[in-house]
């Protein structure tokens, strides 16, 4: 593992201090390609680390529960819910939507979800697109969901999305304009031009 | 009178991309709670643990000494406030507790982290005092209001119902009954706000900053020009941020405190009790109609309940003076005040509750007459509105449910209820109406013409997620006769024209009709302008004062029609929606795609409404017990099959020159009884009491024919 990556909690004087700010430990987090050396309360949770402390307030607080999705993004490329996960813990690479698009342009997800017009208020649309970038792997890497029949599920190679499987996967972000079809196509859509 | 609609442009009704699309897919698009000026401060609010009672000590010099904890705020130091018109505003300004979850003390620290741990560890003490929490219905304190929400009158009678229900050939008595529901926006309310000398500069998460900042002039008694309050994007409100709430005076007051900029965004379990609700209601529907199912009578009776603080009563009985022929009629509603809660509005109140009442009665008057729930509605079409007497300015309701059941499949539908079982699966449809009034307010806005071929229209107006900036371009561009492109939108900040709020659907027609004036009037006087425009352009201002306050001589209202097919599960008692399918009926849709999305979007909130989305109020301890979206369950992407929104071209002359009628909230209207009209049919029983949970069907379930096929 690239230890740029890690978040240590070592600042050479030993595990972290307790000043007159409380508990804190420094923290080395790496946000999309970028390495950041912070001083974290302990508590701070990679949510709050990315809104209040590197100013990259694209991943969303919903409820500050993991029971929304809106602070989905990526680590170590798998989806999480930056609510639910201690900046100090946090030790492997973490990618948030505003480090999706590559050179200029918007990832095909993105791309999809505005043709698709995929969101309305946009409160849980990075969480959504996160997750949706991450479902893409998952199914390429042929993992099964609670609608893959039996079947399916013990095959080899990647997963069948059908509207079903994409509604099921994505069921962890929540969407209270009720954009759920529209998010569907645009997975969808992004789908397609991934395997193509 | 209305001007008519001018014939549309290139740019209206057509399909455009979101203005704010890119931004929001990409995170750049920035929210009440992501601006954090130099040296802010953060708040976290105090909710009192007592149902009703006095706050006798707040226990500030504990916390004080806690890490980063700046200022403790409470009755006993907080900034005296002017009287709100609203009085759920009036936060820490006494002793008093009026509901449990009512904010007593709010913490404000250097991280969201010390805040909050401060908050969790005040100690406040209360003498508390006995509180009522209802049940609401059959309460002794029950009362008749003067008015429901929006000015209804609380009571209304023509004919003789008593005696026209007596005679009538068929008879529909039920009673149904509405747990409260919660908006729960994906933002939950925020605001972020700062003092520079006498300016208060605030970002706050509502559906209309021009009135915010009008409240927080009057209540930190400032001249308005000094107060400026954005919104730039807002995580959607469905209602709970049509007025200001506690977070922006808290936040304001707290910055005036500390002198510091401060930023408040409330817990999602703390909405339930301080932004607003759908207050549960039980609503009894008596309908008498001949044998060909005419209606005679009608009857509409609502008892649903407010807080002590404020009196919020939704005009669920309302759309039974508008939908059908009903020569002998009374509807009406009562209240009770308690120790709860204050309710206000939840997307289409009165009209969300009221139809799913209304309709599901229509459902079980077309299975007393043995008629087709169609046809049923087709034979109780008004001529005008029952109830005012007055014309209609346009009504294809028939044509929505006649459209709807072409495009559903609806004429090959067996109409015996609990008939369609393969394996464990019982099968249903059911159809139901929708309505939805045209409201507009008067506006203002600028528009302005650069001798670089662009223009500038500005308007305080708020895009909630409806589209507002992207259908605001579109009427200026076809007003101007100006590419698309040329035209750029600023809306969202009270330092724009005043405009009113988005909310009761009214925003597009409201704030383009000031758009469209000041567009026209733009464009003439470019048009008859001798010589190059002057290098700093040109300005015109357009206010609609005047015509879009005035009253109608026509009744004004949008109509829909859903279909709904679910798939109730005979061993779980889990209901699942198979289709739903609506056709509205909306005056001229100006976007297609962006309209797409609102209808589907409220017949999603319509199926939580049926299916899912039920709140608790404990009695005992007045406060709900669903307070997070793991518990209060909210549809998600899983729960949303095969959704449809269709609608009918519609010109209706009588409305504001864009021909648009307003498409926020009827998707949820209707929506529910079509659903639960649906598990009748799929089940064969009548469940009134929604959500349509599987503990809820599984009584009914047992001694069912064994399963076929």
């Amino acid at each position: 593992m690239d230890r740029e990556g890690t978040a240590g909690r070592d600042d050479g004087r030993g595990e972290g201090r307790d000043g007159p700010e409380g508990p804190t430990s420094s923290v080395t987090l790496r946000v999309n390609g970028t390495v950041h050396a912070l001083r974290l309360d302990n508590r701070t949770t990679l949510l709050d680390a990315l809104r209040e402390h590197l100013d990259l307030t694209g991943a969303k607080k919903g409820c500050d529960h993991g029971q929304c999705g809106a602070c989905t993004v990526l680590v170590g490329g798998r989806r999480v819910n930056s609510c639910l996960l201690l900046a100090v813990a946090c030790d492997e690479p973490v990618t948030t939507v505003e480090g999706l698009a590559r050179d200029g342009r918007l990832h095909p997800l993105q791309e999809a979800f505005v043709a698709r017009d995929a969101l309305q208020c946009g409160y849980c649309t990075p969480g959504q697109i996160c997750s949706a970038v991450a479902l893409l792997d998952e199914a390429a890497a042929g993992h099964p969901s609670h609608v893959t029949p039996p079947h399916a599920a013990r095959a080899e190679g990647a997963a069948d999305l059908t509207r079903d499987e994409i509604r099921e996967r994505m069921s962890g972000n929540l969407c209270r304009c009720g954009a759920y079809p529209h998010i569907v196509d645009a997975v969808a859509d992004a789908h397609r031009e991934t395997v193509r | 009178m209305c001007p008519p609609p001018t014939p549309p442009g290139p740019a209206a009704g057509a399909d455009v991309e979101r203005r704010d699309a890119r931004h929001k897919v990409t995170g750049t698009a920035r929210y009440a709670a992501e601006h954090t000026p130099p040296g802010c401060l953060h708040a976290a609010p105090v909710p009192a643990t007592v149902a009703r009672g006095r706050v006798t000590a707040v226990h500030a010099d504990e916390v004080l000494r806690l890490p980063g904890v700046h200022a403790v705020l409470s009755h006993e130091n907080a900034p005296r406030l002017g009287e709100p018109d609203d009085p759920t505003l009036a936060v820490l300004q006494n002793d008093r507790v009026p509901h449990r979850g009512w904010y007593v003390a709010l913490v404000v620290a250097d991280t969201p982290e010390n805040a909050r741990a401060a908050a969790d560890a005040l100690r406040i003490e209360y003498a508390p005092e006995e509180h009522d929490a209802g049940p609401a219905d059959g309460h002794p304190r029950l009362y008749t209001p003067e008015e429901a929400n929006g000015g209804h009158p609380a009571v209304r009678e023509r004919g003789d119902f008593d005696a026209a229900f007596a005679t009538a050939a068929v008879h529909v008595d039920a009673t149904y009954t509405l747990t409260a529901l919660h908006n729960h926006p994906m933002e939950p309310h925020a605001s972020t706000a700062w003092w520079t000398g006498g300016d208060l500069t605030v970002h706050d998460s509502n559906q209309g900053s021009t009135t915010v900042r009008n409240v927080l002039a009057e209540l930190f008694a400032v001249p308005r020009e000094r107060v400026t309050v954005a919104a730039a994007h807002v995580g959607g409100g469905f209602g709970s941020k049509g007025t200001p709430r506690p977070q922006v005076v808290l936040a304001v007051m707290a910055a005036r405190h500390t002198g510091r900029p401060v930023k408040l965004a409330l817990p999602r379990r703390h909405l339930p009790a301080v932004v607003g609700h759908r207050a549960p209601t039980v609503q009894r529907v008596r309908i008498g109609a001949d044998a060909h199912g005419v209606i005679r009578a009608l009857a509409h009776d609502v008892t649903t309940q407010t807080s002590t603080v404020k009196e919020f009563v939704e005009q669920a009985a309302v759309p039974a003076r508008v939908m059908y022929t009903s020569p002998h009629s009374r509807t009406t509603h009562r209240v009770v005040a308690l120790d709860v809660p204050t309710p206000s509005w939840m997307r289409a109140p009165g009209e969300a509750s009221g139809m799913y009442a209304l309709e599901a009665a229509m459902d079980e008057l077309a299975a007393a007459t043995g008629l087709d729930p169609v046809e049923l509605r087709l034979r109780n079409e008004p001529d005008r509105e029952p109830d005012s007497g007055r014309p209609f300015s346009s009504r294809n309701l028939a044509g929505c449910l006649r459209e709807g059941a072409r495009l559903f499949g609806w004429e090959d539908r067996d109409p015996r209820p609990g008939v369609r079982r393969s394996g464990d699966r019982l099968t249903g449809t059911g159809v139901a109406s929708a309505t939805y009034p045209y409201l507009v307010g008067p506006s203002t806005a600028t528009a302005h013409a650069a001798p670089d071929g662009t223009h500038v229209v500005r308007l305080n107006a708020t895009d909630i997620g409806t589209g507002a900036r992207t259908v605001l371009a579109q009427i200026a561009a076809d007003a101007l006769r100006a590419p698309l492109d040329s035209v750029r939108v600023e809306i969202g900040s009270s330092a724009l024209p005043d405009a009113p709020l988005a909310g009761g659907s009214s925003g597009t027609s409201s704030w383009g009709w000031a758009v469209h004036r000041a567009c026209t009037t733009l464009a003439e006087r470019l048009r008859t302008l001798t010589g190059p425009l002057p290098p700093e352009g040109l300005t015109v201002r357009a206010d609609t004062a005047q015509e879009a306050g005035k009253e109608s001589p026509y009744a004004r209202h949008a109509f829909g029609a859903h279909f709904a097919e679910v798939e109730v599960d005979a061993v779980t008692g889990e209901v699942r929606v198979r289709r739903l399918l609506g056709v509205f009926a909306a005056g001229r849709i100006l976007n297609p795609r962006t309209a797409r999305s609102q209808l589907i979007g409220g017949m999603t909130m319509g199926i939580g409404m049926a299916l899912t989305e039920g709140s608790t109020l404990d009695t005992r301890s007045g406060e709900f017990v669903e307070r997070d979206l793991a518990s209060y369950h909210v549809p998600v992407n899983a729960d949303v099959p095969s959704l449809e929104a269709h609608w009918l071209d519609e010109e209706d002359p009588h409305l504001n020159p864009m021909g648009s009628k307003g498409i926020g909230e009827i998707g949820i209207v209707g929506t529910a009884a079509a659903v639960a009209n649906a598990v009748h049919h799929a089940v064969g029983v009548r469940l009134r009491d929604l959500p349509l949970t599987p503990d809820r069907l599984l009584p009914h379930l047992h001694g069912l024919p064994d399963r076929q096929g």
